[in-house]
């Protein structure tokens, strides 16, 4: 995968193996953490609250550690590239309007942040013309809506658009 | 017969002109999912799952809800198909034998004899799982009515040890997941004794992870950022589908009845084993290749290598549903999510869903029969249609699917919180894809966590922490025998790989 266009590594799969890892043995801690907090024992009514995660955490913690040193013992040369700089650039250039979109969600609606989203990403990415852009986005916008709150009477997240319009 | 009988009410149930409706629905829909990148069987049903929830208030609902979830599936595994042999893209990870002789076909130009070859033996593999879903389920919910929890629990650990013995990735990489799924199942109430786990304080997370988003984004959202890699455009190759295409691979077809009779077998006894259908796929063709005669030739375009794995894939797929309707335990991503969906409509899954809901269940039964005839006919005959959605560039389709996912994991609980942890879910299931972590048992121990959980207390409760309660009779005892053999099998094949090689 790599070799193509991806171009050099950002980083090798050596060093996300070890992140990986370590996330995992976090996690682990902090399930052993609460566990304890919750008692992992016995009562008189039966198991505590902590009993069976406190198992899982320990789980956790060992394969992680396993995993770790798994990823330590691998040779630093022979290690691929996890991902190339175009490719991350690529991925990224697709995760970060995903965020921004998620958070327009909230503010203006599903419907309006949603049009916007796909308009930017057919113009920007697919560099579409104009009138293709703006039709697909509010197309694709309407059909959703079509379906959700007039077909199956699910609402979704609505904004100011939609009170602008009437049709809350 | 009682199962006839059952079965023919069933066929009353599943003959309505609502359901069939519904079948055609489905079955349309799955394929496109299968096709489209980003959206496969066990991520579509997830996003189509909370239309069903008025569907199912109605009586009889929950069977029309379940006819329209499985044919959904059902498509999907169609569909997975013409993206293995026209785009050389596996839409699942079952799909890839496929791929092998597949591809190499459809660029001799024998496209449409792949994907009739491909559709018929995926027909017949699912057919031949549906008669032994139709014989041995009742045998096996009647005889898991004497489950208790010990029992459930050595089910249970069954499934996922079987998880860690059977899978291609690293054991340790396989325990990791499925125990990161068992954490965030714990995550919220405790069903027993009611106090707080792992919430710290947050809101948001009182009523735990639902495996729905997981789902949503593990397999969405992740799967979309790995497509993205490769670029994005697609090249594909040309079907021509025709009636004289399909009548002549139908004729060539009868010459692989013994590789057909194989791979179903190696389907479905794959199948109800949990995790089976991607290695019955690869062990199918491998056995294909073996023993065929034209064995040398597999990977060049037979149409033998992609009978093999088709069979056995949609066996198993087929299959991965016994367990799941008799025991409540899952065998896929897919069975899981389905059974989530049984769990939201009100259903119990296992044992007792044969005898107190028998309607819902032989109408499943005789609607897998239906949905598969329906599926032939629909992708025999729409090929090029679904073929087309795949050359929409990417730049148009892959923000549409992001949109659609957003909705699908809005529409599960109504908050935005969720799409947050669909984003986080995404970019954890492409970090773990390009390591190797499986994420298939995640999404199990997270449907499952809490009933494993509950059925391991109770079993301690009962036998006041004595562990050997698991070994106390013979049934309990060679299933946790064979749960354990399974767990340790990466480490004895280590071992006597070495002792071979000295």
């Amino acid at each position: 995968m790599s070799e193509n266009d991806g171009g050099k590594p950002a980083f090798s799969v050596r060093t996300a193996e070890i992140a990986t890892a370590a996330f995992f043995l976090v996690l682990g801690a902090i399930v052993i953490f609460d566990s304890v907090r919750l008692g992992m024992g016995w009562k008189d009514d039966g198991p505590q609250a902590g009993y069976f995660p406190f198992y899982i955490g320990v789980i956790i913690c060992v394969s992680a550690l396993v995993n770790l040193v798994a990823a330590l013992a691998a040779a630093r040369k022979k290690s691929a590239g996890f991902v190339g700089v175009g490719q991350l650039k690529l991925v990224l250039s697709v995760l970060l309007p995903t965020a921004v979109y998620v958070v327009l969600i909230g503010w203006i609606g599903i419907y309006a942040a949603s049009t916007l989203f796909v308009a930017l990403f057919m113009r920007w990415l697919g560099k579409y013309p104009w009138w293709k852009v703006v039709a697909v986005s509010i197309g694709n916008s309407v059909v959703f809506f079509l379906i959700f709150e007039v077909w199956f009477k699910i609402p979704l997240p609505k904004g100011p658009l939609e009170a602008f319009l009437g049709l809350h | 017969m009682d199962e006839i009988q059952s079965l023919m009410q069933g066929f009353a149930i599943a003959l309505t002109l609502k359901n069939v409706a519904l079948m055609f629905t489905g079955i349309i829909l799955g394929v496109i999912i299968g096709v489209l990148p980003g959206l496969g069987g066990a991520n579509g049903v997830a996003i189509l799952l909370p239309l069903t929830f008025s569907m199912a208030q109605s009586p009889g609902g929950t069977t029309s809800a379940i006819i329209l979830l499985s044919c959904i599936y059902w498509g999907a595994l169609f569909g997975g198909a013409i993206t293995s042999i026209l785009f050389n893209i596996p839409g699942e990870p079952w799909s890839v034998a496929t791929t092998f002789d597949g591809y190499p076909l459809a660029q001799k130009g024998r496209a449409g004899a792949a994907l009739a070859a491909a559709f018929t033996s995926s027909f017949v593999g699912a057919l031949v799982a549906v008669i032994v879903i139709t014989f041995l389920s009742p045998i096996v919910a009647n005889f898991a009515l004497e489950f208790g929890p010990p029992e459930f629990f050595a089910v249970y650990l069954l499934t996922f040890c079987a998880f860690v013995g059977m899978s291609k990735e690293p054991p340790f990489k396989t325990l990791a997941t499925m125990m990161l799924g068992f954490a965030l199942a714990s995550v919220g109430t405790d069903p027993v004794t009611g106090t707080l786990r792992l919430t710290f304080g947050s809101t948001h997370l009182l009523t735990g992870f639902d495996f729905l988003i997981a789902v949503i984004g593990l397999f969405g959202i992740g799967e979309i950022l790995l497509t993205l890699e490769e670029g994005l455009a697609f090249k594909g190759a040309q079907a021509k589908m025709n009636l004289k295409v399909v009548l002549e691979t139908w004729k060539e077809l009868p010459k692989y009845w013994l590789t057909s009779i194989r791979s179903s077998v190696v389907g479905c006894f794959m199948g109800i084993v949990p995790g089976g259908a991607t290695p019955a796929s690869f062990m199918s063709y491998g056995v294909a290749r073996r023993f065929s005669k034209d064995g040398d030739k597999f990977g060049t375009g037979m149409v033998e290598g992609v009978v093999a794995p088709e069979t056995a894939a949609h066996a198993a797929g087929t299959a991965a549903l016994l367990p799941m309707l008799t025991l409540g335990v899952p065998g896929s991503p897919t069975a899981a999510v389905l059974l989530g969906g049984l769990l939201i409509w009100g259903l119990q899954p296992g044992p007792l869903l044969f005898v107190e809901q028998k309607d819902f269940v032989w109408g499943l039964i005789a609607s897998m029969y239906l949905g598969n005839i329906v599926g032939l006919i629909v992708v025999l005959t729409c090929v090029p249609l679904f073929a087309a959605i795949l050359r929409v560039p990417f730049s148009v389709i892959a923000p549409i699917i992001m949109v659609i996912c957003a909705i699908g994991a809005y529409t599960v609980h109504n908050s935005i919180f969720d799409v947050w942890m669909m984003l986080v879910f995404g970019v954890v299931g492409y970090v773990f894809k390009k390591l190797q972590y499986p994420l298939a048992p995640l999404v199990l121990a997270i449907v499952l966590g809490d009933r494993a959980e509950s059925s391991f207390r109770q079993s301690m409760l009962v036998a006041q922490g004595d562990m050997t309660v698991f070994f106390s009779n013979a049934l309990v005892g060679s299933l946790t025998g064979l749960a354990l053999f399974l767990l340790f099998w990466p480490l004895l094949a280590l071992l006597i790989a070495r002792f071979r090689g000295r």
